[in-house]
Protein backbone atom coordinates (compact mmCIF):
# COMPACT_ATOMS: atom_id res chain seq x y z
CA UNK A 1 0.00 0.00 0.00
CA UNK A 2 1.63 3.04 -0.63
CA UNK A 3 -0.34 5.51 0.98
CA UNK A 4 0.38 3.18 4.32
CA UNK A 5 2.01 5.68 6.78
CA UNK A 6 3.60 2.80 8.05
CA UNK A 7 4.28 -0.55 6.29
CA UNK A 8 6.23 -3.64 7.33
CA UNK A 9 6.92 -6.68 5.33
CA UNK A 10 8.40 -9.33 7.28
CA UNK A 11 10.03 -7.51 10.02
CA UNK A 12 12.25 -9.15 12.07
CA UNK A 13 14.21 -8.21 15.23
CA UNK A 14 16.34 -10.88 16.71
CA UNK A 15 18.95 -10.45 20.24
CA UNK A 16 21.53 -13.18 19.86
CA UNK A 17 19.64 -16.23 18.81
CA UNK A 18 16.11 -15.00 20.51
CA UNK A 19 13.93 -13.58 18.45
CA UNK A 20 11.39 -11.00 19.87
CA UNK A 21 9.45 -10.17 16.20
CA UNK A 22 9.24 -13.18 13.77
CA UNK A 23 8.43 -11.59 10.23
CA UNK A 24 5.70 -9.46 11.14
CA UNK A 25 3.21 -7.60 7.98
CA UNK A 26 1.30 -4.88 8.24
CA UNK A 27 0.15 -1.44 7.45
CA UNK A 28 -1.18 1.44 8.75
CA UNK A 29 -3.86 3.21 6.88
CA UNK A 30 -3.59 7.56 7.50
CA UNK A 31 -5.88 8.99 9.82
CA UNK A 32 -6.96 6.25 12.07
CA UNK A 33 -6.19 4.97 15.52
CA UNK A 34 -3.79 1.70 15.25
CA UNK A 35 -3.36 -1.07 18.40
CA UNK A 36 -0.88 -2.81 19.29
CA UNK A 37 -1.86 -5.61 22.18
CA UNK A 38 -0.22 -8.09 23.26
CA UNK A 39 0.62 -9.44 26.97
CA UNK A 40 4.15 -8.10 28.28
CA UNK A 41 7.33 -9.35 26.16
CA UNK A 42 4.99 -10.09 22.87
CA UNK A 43 7.12 -7.53 20.95
CA UNK A 44 4.97 -4.08 20.99
CA UNK A 45 8.02 -2.01 22.69
CA UNK A 46 10.41 -3.38 20.08
CA UNK A 47 8.07 -2.99 16.84
CA UNK A 48 7.95 0.96 18.23
CA UNK A 49 11.52 1.31 18.97
CA UNK A 50 12.44 -0.21 15.51
CA UNK A 51 10.00 2.08 13.61
CA UNK A 52 11.57 5.21 15.26
CA UNK A 53 15.14 4.11 14.64
CA UNK A 54 16.20 3.41 17.99
CA UNK A 55 16.60 0.11 17.41
CA UNK A 56 18.19 -1.67 14.49
CA UNK A 57 15.73 -4.14 12.11
CA UNK A 58 17.43 -7.17 11.93
CA UNK A 59 15.52 -8.21 8.60
CA UNK A 60 12.88 -7.82 6.57
CA UNK A 61 11.32 -3.87 5.66
CA UNK A 62 9.58 -1.57 7.45
CA UNK A 63 9.39 1.97 6.08
CA UNK A 64 7.48 4.86 7.55
CA UNK A 65 5.98 7.38 5.20
CA UNK A 66 7.98 5.73 2.85
CA UNK A 67 11.49 5.92 3.78
CA UNK A 68 13.47 3.60 6.17
CA UNK A 69 12.07 3.04 9.69
CA UNK A 70 14.81 5.53 11.32
CA UNK A 71 15.44 7.88 8.82
CA UNK A 72 16.48 10.93 11.13
CA UNK A 73 14.65 13.62 9.04
CA UNK A 74 11.27 11.52 8.95
CA UNK A 75 11.40 11.62 12.79
CA UNK A 76 9.99 15.49 12.33
CA UNK A 77 7.09 13.92 11.53
CA UNK A 78 6.51 11.79 14.18
CA UNK A 79 5.73 12.41 17.84
CA UNK A 80 6.71 9.77 20.58
CA UNK A 81 4.88 9.13 23.74
CA UNK A 82 7.40 6.39 25.38
CA UNK A 83 6.76 4.18 27.98
CA UNK A 84 8.57 6.01 30.73
CA UNK A 85 8.26 9.38 30.48
CA UNK A 86 11.57 11.29 30.33
CA UNK A 87 10.25 14.77 30.46
CA UNK A 88 13.50 17.13 31.35
CA UNK A 89 13.85 17.78 34.98
CA UNK A 90 16.02 20.77 34.62
CA UNK A 91 13.29 22.80 33.34
CA UNK A 92 9.89 24.00 33.96
CA UNK A 93 6.67 22.72 32.47
CA UNK A 94 6.69 25.18 30.01
CA UNK A 95 10.56 25.27 28.85
CA UNK A 96 10.28 21.34 28.81
CA UNK A 97 8.07 22.41 25.17
CA UNK A 98 10.26 25.46 24.04
CA UNK A 99 13.39 23.24 24.96
CA UNK A 100 12.10 20.27 23.29
CA UNK A 101 10.86 21.95 19.90
CA UNK A 102 14.37 23.53 19.78
CA UNK A 103 15.69 20.16 18.99
CA UNK A 104 13.26 20.20 15.55
CA UNK A 105 14.55 23.25 14.67
CA UNK A 106 12.00 25.47 15.77
CA UNK A 107 12.94 28.71 17.24
CA UNK A 108 11.34 29.75 20.48
CA UNK A 109 9.84 32.60 18.89
CA UNK A 110 7.71 29.79 17.00
CA UNK A 111 7.41 27.73 19.45
CA UNK A 112 6.38 29.89 22.47
CA UNK A 113 2.63 30.57 21.06
CA UNK A 114 2.52 26.66 20.07
CA UNK A 115 3.31 26.01 23.72
CA UNK A 116 0.94 27.84 25.14
CA UNK A 117 -1.69 25.81 22.85
CA UNK A 118 -0.74 22.88 24.02
CA UNK A 119 -0.17 23.54 27.81
CA UNK A 120 -4.03 24.92 27.23
CA UNK A 121 -4.95 20.87 25.31
CA UNK A 122 -3.41 19.13 28.30
CA UNK A 123 -5.12 21.54 30.64
CA UNK A 124 -1.47 22.57 32.08
CA UNK A 125 -1.96 26.31 31.92
CA UNK A 126 -1.89 27.01 35.57
CA UNK A 127 1.24 24.77 35.67
CA UNK A 128 3.65 26.15 33.29
CA UNK A 129 6.14 27.46 35.66
CA UNK A 130 6.09 24.82 37.83
CA UNK A 131 9.31 22.34 38.00
CA UNK A 132 8.17 18.75 36.08
CA UNK A 133 8.85 17.52 39.53
CA UNK A 134 5.90 18.83 41.10
CA UNK A 135 3.63 17.04 38.46
CA UNK A 136 1.49 14.31 39.04
CA UNK A 137 1.55 10.60 37.64
CA UNK A 138 -1.64 12.12 34.99
CA UNK A 139 0.17 15.08 34.37
CA UNK A 140 3.38 14.35 33.41
CA UNK A 141 1.45 12.08 30.75
CA UNK A 142 -0.12 15.02 29.54
CA UNK A 143 2.35 17.06 29.51
CA UNK A 144 4.64 14.31 27.59
CA UNK A 145 1.78 14.12 24.96
CA UNK A 146 1.73 17.63 24.53
CA UNK A 147 5.29 17.65 24.07
CA UNK A 148 4.93 15.24 21.34
CA UNK A 149 2.90 17.39 19.73
CA UNK A 150 5.34 20.25 19.20
CA UNK A 151 6.20 20.02 15.98
CA UNK A 152 2.76 18.59 14.91
CA UNK A 153 3.51 15.59 13.37
CA UNK A 154 1.18 13.65 11.15
CA UNK A 155 1.77 10.95 12.75
CA UNK A 156 2.01 10.13 17.11
CA UNK A 157 3.65 6.56 18.64
CA UNK A 158 2.51 6.10 21.83
CA UNK A 159 3.28 3.10 23.78
CA UNK A 160 1.39 2.15 27.10
CA UNK A 161 -0.01 5.66 27.64
CA UNK A 162 -2.32 5.53 30.64
CA UNK A 163 -0.07 2.12 32.60
CA UNK A 164 -0.59 3.51 35.95
CA UNK A 165 -2.98 6.39 35.95
CA UNK A 166 -5.94 7.08 37.65
CA UNK A 167 -9.34 6.14 36.04
CA UNK A 168 -9.99 10.02 35.56
CA UNK A 169 -6.44 11.20 34.32
CA UNK A 170 -6.83 7.96 31.96
CA UNK A 171 -10.25 9.00 30.63
CA UNK A 172 -9.19 12.95 29.74
CA UNK A 173 -6.34 11.50 28.26
CA UNK A 174 -8.35 9.41 26.08
CA UNK A 175 -10.52 12.21 25.08
CA UNK A 176 -7.27 14.06 23.79
CA UNK A 177 -6.34 11.05 21.59
CA UNK A 178 -9.68 11.41 20.26
CA UNK A 179 -9.12 14.97 19.88
CA UNK A 180 -6.01 14.27 18.06
CA UNK A 181 -7.83 12.13 15.99
CA UNK A 182 -10.58 14.20 14.76
CA UNK A 183 -7.65 16.93 13.81
CA UNK A 184 -6.23 14.18 11.25
CA UNK A 185 -3.46 12.60 12.92
CA UNK A 186 -3.07 8.78 12.71
CA UNK A 187 -2.17 7.31 16.37
CA UNK A 188 -0.17 4.54 17.02
CA UNK A 189 -0.18 3.26 20.41
CA UNK A 190 0.14 -0.03 22.77
CA UNK A 191 -1.53 -0.60 25.73
CA UNK A 192 -2.43 -3.65 27.43
CA UNK A 193 -5.96 -2.58 28.51
CA UNK A 194 -8.96 -3.63 26.23
CA UNK A 195 -10.76 -1.12 27.61
CA UNK A 196 -8.43 1.67 26.34
CA UNK A 197 -8.23 -0.12 22.70
CA UNK A 198 -11.98 -0.85 22.58
CA UNK A 199 -12.37 2.99 23.25
CA UNK A 200 -10.01 4.46 20.88
CA UNK A 201 -8.74 2.20 18.19
CA UNK A 202 -9.86 1.49 14.64
CA UNK A 203 -7.77 -1.26 13.63
CA UNK A 204 -6.06 -3.80 16.39
CA UNK A 205 -3.25 -6.42 15.75
CA UNK A 206 -2.97 -8.68 18.92
CA UNK A 207 0.42 -10.09 19.03
CA UNK A 208 2.19 -12.89 21.04
CA UNK A 209 5.68 -13.96 21.14
CA UNK A 210 6.62 -11.45 18.04
CA UNK A 211 4.06 -13.01 15.81
CA UNK A 212 0.48 -11.47 15.26
CA UNK A 213 -1.92 -13.38 16.05
CA UNK A 214 -5.42 -11.97 15.04
CA UNK A 215 -5.90 -7.84 13.40
CA UNK A 216 -9.06 -6.94 12.81
CA UNK A 217 -11.51 -3.76 14.58
CA UNK A 218 -12.24 -4.36 17.29
CA UNK A 219 -15.92 -5.17 16.23
CA UNK A 220 -14.62 -7.95 13.62
CA UNK A 221 -12.23 -9.24 16.68
CA UNK A 222 -15.14 -9.69 19.02
CA UNK A 223 -16.88 -11.45 15.85
CA UNK A 224 -14.30 -13.55 14.70
CA UNK A 225 -13.20 -14.98 17.71
CA UNK A 226 -15.73 -14.93 20.53
CA UNK A 227 -19.38 -15.85 21.19
CA UNK A 228 -21.65 -12.18 21.39
CA UNK A 229 -22.55 -13.56 25.57
CA UNK A 230 -20.93 -14.75 28.54
CA UNK A 231 -21.85 -15.95 31.88
CA UNK A 232 -19.20 -16.01 34.71
CA UNK A 233 -19.78 -18.30 37.18
CA UNK A 234 -18.64 -17.92 40.71
CA UNK A 235 -18.86 -19.54 43.76
CA UNK A 236 -17.56 -23.17 44.95
CA UNK A 237 -19.32 -24.98 42.11
CA UNK A 238 -18.09 -28.46 41.63
CA UNK A 239 -17.04 -29.36 38.49
CA UNK A 240 -19.94 -31.78 38.19
CA UNK A 241 -22.05 -28.80 39.16
CA UNK A 242 -21.30 -27.04 36.49
CA UNK A 243 -21.69 -30.17 33.88
CA UNK A 244 -24.93 -30.93 35.13
CA UNK A 245 -25.91 -27.10 34.99
CA UNK A 246 -24.95 -26.72 31.44
CA UNK A 247 -26.16 -29.71 30.23
CA UNK A 248 -27.92 -30.09 26.58
CA UNK A 249 -26.55 -26.15 25.90
CA UNK A 250 -24.66 -25.23 23.55
CA UNK A 251 -21.86 -23.21 25.32
CA UNK A 252 -17.98 -22.80 25.23
CA UNK A 253 -16.79 -23.50 28.84
CA UNK A 254 -13.50 -21.97 30.21
CA UNK A 255 -12.66 -22.24 33.85
CA UNK A 256 -9.66 -19.70 35.33
CA UNK A 257 -9.12 -19.45 38.97
CA UNK A 258 -12.45 -20.05 40.81
CA UNK A 259 -14.63 -18.70 37.51
CA UNK A 260 -15.96 -20.38 34.85
CA UNK A 261 -16.67 -18.23 31.36
CA UNK A 262 -19.45 -20.13 29.94
CA UNK A 263 -19.72 -18.18 26.07
CA UNK A 264 -22.77 -18.34 23.70
CA UNK A 265 -24.66 -17.02 20.89
CA UNK A 266 -27.51 -16.40 23.39
CA UNK A 267 -27.23 -17.56 26.72
CA UNK A 268 -30.25 -16.80 28.59
CA UNK A 269 -31.30 -20.21 29.14
CA UNK A 270 -28.37 -20.73 31.18
CA UNK A 271 -29.02 -17.51 32.88
CA UNK A 272 -32.82 -19.10 34.04
CA UNK A 273 -30.97 -22.00 35.26
CA UNK A 274 -28.63 -20.61 37.59
CA UNK A 275 -31.10 -18.02 38.92
CA UNK A 276 -32.15 -21.44 40.63
CA UNK A 277 -29.35 -22.05 41.84
CA UNK A 278 -29.01 -21.12 45.38
CA UNK A 279 -25.51 -19.11 46.41
CA UNK A 280 -24.30 -19.36 42.67
CA UNK A 281 -22.95 -15.93 41.90
CA UNK A 282 -23.06 -15.18 37.92
CA UNK A 283 -22.73 -12.37 35.85
CA UNK A 284 -24.69 -11.81 31.85
CA UNK A 285 -22.96 -9.50 29.90
CA UNK A 286 -21.71 -8.86 26.38
CA UNK A 287 -18.29 -10.72 25.54
CA UNK A 288 -15.53 -7.43 25.04
CA UNK A 289 -12.09 -7.36 23.54
CA UNK A 290 -10.45 -9.08 26.80
CA UNK A 291 -12.63 -12.60 26.53
CA UNK A 292 -10.74 -12.28 22.80
CA UNK A 293 -7.69 -11.52 24.23
CA UNK A 294 -7.86 -13.96 26.40
CA UNK A 295 -9.14 -16.55 24.24
CA UNK A 296 -6.47 -15.57 21.81
CA UNK A 297 -3.14 -15.43 24.02
CA UNK A 298 -4.46 -18.01 26.87
CA UNK A 299 -5.36 -17.44 30.46
CA UNK A 300 -2.03 -18.35 32.25
CA UNK A 301 -0.15 -15.78 33.96
CA UNK A 302 2.90 -14.44 32.30
CA UNK A 303 5.78 -12.69 34.09
CA UNK B 1 18.26 20.61 9.89
CA UNK B 2 21.65 20.90 9.19
CA UNK B 3 24.46 19.31 11.87
CA UNK B 4 25.66 22.31 12.78
CA UNK B 5 22.04 23.33 13.94
CA UNK B 6 21.68 19.84 15.48
CA UNK B 7 24.75 19.85 17.38
CA UNK B 8 24.32 23.07 18.68
CA UNK B 9 20.14 22.12 20.30
CA UNK B 10 22.14 19.83 22.21
CA UNK B 11 24.58 22.41 23.29
CA UNK B 12 22.19 25.11 23.80
CA UNK B 13 19.74 22.81 26.12
CA UNK B 14 22.86 22.26 28.61
CA UNK B 15 23.72 26.07 28.63
CA UNK B 16 20.21 26.72 29.32
CA UNK B 17 20.23 24.46 32.35
CA UNK B 18 23.71 25.87 33.67
CA UNK B 19 22.04 29.27 33.05
CA UNK B 20 20.02 29.21 36.05
CA UNK B 21 22.54 27.75 38.56
CA UNK B 22 25.83 29.76 36.63
CA UNK B 23 27.19 31.44 39.91
CA UNK B 24 27.08 28.42 42.15
CA UNK B 25 28.77 26.53 39.23
CA UNK B 26 31.40 29.27 38.49
CA UNK B 27 31.92 29.45 42.58
CA UNK B 28 32.47 25.52 42.10
CA UNK B 29 34.21 25.39 39.05
CA UNK B 30 37.28 27.91 40.06
CA UNK B 31 37.23 27.86 44.16
CA UNK B 32 39.53 24.75 43.98
CA UNK B 33 41.88 26.09 41.61
CA UNK B 34 42.09 29.79 43.17
CA UNK B 35 42.92 27.52 46.58
CA UNK B 36 45.79 25.57 44.44
CA UNK B 37 47.01 28.77 43.50
CA UNK B 38 47.03 30.48 46.79
CA UNK B 39 48.12 27.63 48.74
CA UNK B 40 51.02 26.16 46.64
CA UNK B 41 51.44 29.41 44.51
CA UNK B 42 52.03 31.62 47.40
CA UNK B 43 52.67 29.11 50.23
CA UNK B 44 54.76 26.41 48.44
CA UNK B 45 56.41 29.16 46.15
CA UNK B 46 57.80 31.48 49.00
CA UNK B 47 59.75 28.38 50.06
CA UNK B 48 60.68 27.47 45.70
CA UNK B 49 61.34 30.24 44.78
CA UNK B 50 61.71 29.30 41.07
CA UNK B 51 60.54 26.63 38.92
CA UNK B 52 61.92 25.70 35.56
CA UNK B 53 63.58 28.97 35.59
CA UNK B 54 60.16 31.22 36.27
CA UNK B 55 58.44 32.31 39.50
CA UNK B 56 56.80 29.11 40.69
CA UNK B 57 53.46 31.25 40.75
CA UNK B 58 53.63 31.45 37.34
CA UNK B 59 54.88 27.71 36.45
CA UNK B 60 51.93 26.88 38.55
CA UNK B 61 49.03 29.22 37.38
CA UNK B 62 49.85 27.39 33.49
CA UNK B 63 48.95 24.32 34.98
CA UNK B 64 46.39 24.71 37.47
CA UNK B 65 44.69 26.36 34.16
CA UNK B 66 45.09 23.25 32.31
CA UNK B 67 44.09 20.73 35.29
CA UNK B 68 40.96 22.89 35.88
CA UNK B 69 40.12 22.40 32.12
CA UNK B 70 40.57 18.55 32.30
CA UNK B 71 38.54 18.26 35.73
CA UNK B 72 35.82 20.39 34.31
CA UNK B 73 35.19 18.93 30.92
CA UNK B 74 35.51 15.90 32.45
CA UNK B 75 33.00 16.38 35.46
CA UNK B 76 30.87 17.17 32.98
CA UNK B 77 31.52 14.53 30.39
CA UNK B 78 31.08 12.02 32.97
CA UNK B 79 28.53 12.62 35.94
CA UNK B 80 26.24 15.02 33.96
CA UNK B 81 26.18 13.50 30.79
CA UNK B 82 25.87 9.69 32.70
CA UNK B 83 23.17 11.64 34.35
CA UNK B 84 21.31 12.86 31.14
CA UNK B 85 21.72 9.68 29.37
CA UNK B 86 21.14 7.25 31.63
CA UNK B 87 19.05 8.65 34.93
CA UNK B 88 16.99 11.63 33.20
CA UNK B 89 16.76 9.77 29.67
CA UNK B 90 17.53 13.11 27.79
CA UNK B 91 19.06 11.64 25.07
CA UNK B 92 15.93 9.06 25.03
CA UNK B 93 13.82 11.99 24.79
CA UNK B 94 16.36 13.59 21.99
CA UNK B 95 16.49 10.97 19.55
CA UNK B 96 13.03 10.70 19.61
CA UNK B 97 13.61 13.97 17.40
CA UNK B 98 15.45 14.46 14.43
CA UNK B 99 18.29 14.30 16.58
CA UNK B 100 21.11 11.28 16.59
CA UNK B 101 23.67 9.99 19.03
CA UNK B 102 26.41 11.71 16.97
CA UNK B 103 24.85 14.87 17.56
CA UNK B 104 24.17 14.43 20.96
CA UNK B 105 27.27 13.15 21.78
CA UNK B 106 29.15 15.95 20.04
CA UNK B 107 26.98 18.46 21.81
CA UNK B 108 27.84 17.17 25.03
CA UNK B 109 31.78 17.24 24.75
CA UNK B 110 31.40 20.59 22.57
CA UNK B 111 28.87 22.07 26.07
CA UNK B 112 31.97 20.38 28.57
CA UNK B 113 34.64 22.24 26.40
CA UNK B 114 32.43 25.65 26.79
CA UNK B 115 32.34 25.12 30.79
CA UNK B 116 36.30 24.46 30.47
CA UNK B 117 36.33 27.88 28.56
CA UNK B 118 34.01 29.80 31.25
CA UNK B 119 35.56 28.37 34.89
CA UNK B 120 38.99 28.54 32.99
CA UNK B 121 38.29 32.41 31.97
CA UNK B 122 37.61 33.33 35.76
CA UNK B 123 40.83 31.21 37.35
CA UNK B 124 42.84 32.89 33.95
CA UNK B 125 41.86 36.85 35.37
CA UNK B 126 42.71 35.35 39.50
CA UNK B 127 45.95 34.15 38.15
CA UNK B 128 46.51 37.37 36.36
CA UNK B 129 45.62 39.16 39.98
CA UNK B 130 47.91 36.70 41.90
CA UNK B 131 51.13 37.65 39.42
CA UNK B 132 50.85 34.09 37.76
CA UNK B 133 51.07 35.34 34.34
CA UNK B 134 54.36 36.99 33.08
CA UNK B 135 53.55 37.92 29.61
CA UNK B 136 49.64 39.22 29.67
CA UNK B 137 50.10 40.53 25.63
CA UNK B 138 50.08 36.45 25.04
CA UNK B 139 47.93 34.98 27.89
CA UNK B 140 44.21 35.09 25.81
CA UNK B 141 46.24 32.51 23.73
CA UNK B 142 45.20 30.78 26.73
CA UNK B 143 41.52 30.89 26.08
CA UNK B 144 41.47 28.69 22.77
CA UNK B 145 44.19 25.97 24.35
CA UNK B 146 41.62 25.84 27.10
CA UNK B 147 38.84 25.20 24.59
CA UNK B 148 40.71 22.23 22.69
CA UNK B 149 41.91 20.43 25.95
CA UNK B 150 37.97 20.93 27.06
CA UNK B 151 37.23 19.05 23.82
CA UNK B 152 40.08 15.93 24.60
CA UNK B 153 38.95 16.04 28.14
CA UNK B 154 35.39 15.42 27.06
CA UNK B 155 35.56 13.16 24.38
CA UNK B 156 37.55 11.07 26.50
CA UNK B 157 35.19 11.22 29.84
CA UNK B 158 32.24 10.48 27.25
CA UNK B 159 33.87 7.50 26.03
CA UNK B 160 34.09 6.39 29.69
CA UNK B 161 30.58 7.65 30.10
CA UNK B 162 29.38 5.25 27.43
CA UNK B 163 30.81 2.73 28.67
CA UNK B 164 29.85 2.95 32.65
CA UNK B 165 27.66 0.64 34.59
CA UNK B 166 27.08 3.21 37.12
CA UNK B 167 28.51 6.34 38.80
CA UNK B 168 30.90 4.27 40.93
CA UNK B 169 32.89 3.29 37.55
CA UNK B 170 34.09 6.90 37.37
CA UNK B 171 36.36 6.22 40.45
CA UNK B 172 38.51 4.21 38.44
CA UNK B 173 38.99 6.41 35.63
CA UNK B 174 39.93 9.33 38.24
CA UNK B 175 42.18 6.69 40.13
CA UNK B 176 43.87 5.25 36.77
CA UNK B 177 44.13 8.07 34.74
CA UNK B 178 42.70 11.82 36.07
CA UNK B 179 44.81 11.99 39.41
CA UNK B 180 48.01 10.71 37.45
CA UNK B 181 48.19 12.98 34.94
CA UNK B 182 46.91 15.73 37.65
CA UNK B 183 50.22 14.67 39.55
CA UNK B 184 53.19 13.52 36.85
CA UNK B 185 52.32 15.87 33.72
CA UNK B 186 54.19 19.00 34.42
CA UNK B 187 51.51 20.74 36.52
CA UNK B 188 52.96 20.97 39.92
CA UNK B 189 56.93 20.53 38.47
CA UNK B 190 58.81 20.32 35.48
CA UNK B 191 58.46 16.54 33.54
CA UNK B 192 62.37 16.74 33.55
CA UNK B 193 62.07 15.82 37.36
CA UNK B 194 60.49 12.22 36.55
CA UNK B 195 62.59 9.23 35.91
CA UNK B 196 62.76 8.55 31.87
CA UNK B 197 60.35 5.53 31.86
CA UNK B 198 58.03 7.87 33.54
CA UNK B 199 58.56 10.85 31.57
CA UNK B 200 57.87 8.58 28.29
CA UNK B 201 54.60 7.39 29.47
CA UNK B 202 53.52 11.25 30.37
CA UNK B 203 54.28 11.96 26.37
CA UNK B 204 51.47 9.49 25.33
CA UNK B 205 48.92 11.47 28.19
CA UNK B 206 47.30 14.55 26.83
CA UNK B 207 47.62 16.88 29.95
CA UNK B 208 51.04 17.19 29.44
CA UNK B 209 50.66 18.74 25.95
CA UNK B 210 48.32 20.76 27.04
CA UNK B 211 50.78 22.29 29.80
CA UNK B 212 53.72 22.05 27.20
CA UNK B 213 51.33 24.49 25.21
CA UNK B 214 49.95 26.04 27.86
CA UNK B 215 53.14 26.95 29.80
CA UNK B 216 54.90 29.60 27.09
CA UNK B 217 51.87 31.52 26.68
CA UNK B 218 51.84 32.63 30.33
CA UNK B 219 55.28 32.84 30.77
CA UNK B 220 58.69 34.01 29.10
CA UNK B 221 59.36 30.20 28.48
CA UNK B 222 59.87 29.49 24.84
CA UNK B 223 57.07 27.84 22.58
CA UNK B 224 58.18 24.85 20.93
CA UNK B 225 56.42 21.58 18.78
CA UNK B 226 53.26 23.30 19.04
CA UNK B 227 52.31 21.39 16.02
CA UNK B 228 52.69 18.08 18.03
CA UNK B 229 51.19 19.20 21.11
CA UNK B 230 48.16 20.85 19.25
CA UNK B 231 47.80 17.22 17.10
CA UNK B 232 47.91 14.98 19.89
CA UNK B 233 44.84 17.15 21.91
CA UNK B 234 43.13 17.36 18.05
CA UNK B 235 43.59 13.32 18.17
CA UNK B 236 42.31 12.47 21.30
CA UNK B 237 39.32 14.30 21.07
CA UNK B 238 38.54 13.00 17.81
CA UNK B 239 39.08 9.33 18.85
CA UNK B 240 37.43 9.72 21.83
CA UNK B 241 34.40 11.32 20.17
CA UNK B 242 34.28 8.35 17.48
CA UNK B 243 34.65 6.10 20.23
CA UNK B 244 32.41 7.32 22.76
CA UNK B 245 29.53 7.02 19.34
CA UNK B 246 30.12 3.71 18.70
CA UNK B 247 30.09 2.68 22.11
CA UNK B 248 26.75 4.63 22.79
CA UNK B 249 25.01 3.27 20.27
CA UNK B 250 25.61 -0.04 21.21
CA UNK B 251 24.66 0.61 24.67
CA UNK B 252 21.40 2.73 23.46
CA UNK B 253 20.49 1.47 20.13
CA UNK B 254 19.63 -2.36 21.13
Amino acid sequence: MSDAVVSARGVQKRFGEREVVCGVDFDIRPGICFGILGPNGAGKTTLIRMLLGMSPVSGGVYTLFGRPAGDREIRARVGVVPQMDNLDPDFSVRENLVVYARYFGIAPREAAPRAEELLAFAELSQRGDSPVSSLSGGMKRRLMIARSLINDPDLVVLDEPTTGLDPQARHLIWQRLRDLKRRGKTLVLTTHYMEEAEQLCDELMVLEHGRILARGSPRELMRAHVEPEVVELRGGLSDAGVEELCRNLELRREHVADTWFCYAEDARPLVSRCAGVPGLIFVHRPTNLEDVFLRLTGRELRD
Amino acid sequence: MNTPARILAVWRRNFLVWRKLAVASLLGNFGDPFLYLLGLGYGLGLYIGKMGGIPYMAFLASGILCSSAMNTATFEGLYSAFTRMNQQYTWEGMMATPLGLPDIVAGEILWAATKSLISCTAILIVAMLLGGVQTPETAWLALPVVFLSGLCFAAIALVVCALAPGYDFFIYYFTLLVTPMFLFCGVFYPLAALPHAAQMIAQVLPLTHAVALMRPLLTTLPLTHVGLHLAVLAAYAAAGYVLAVRLASRRLLR
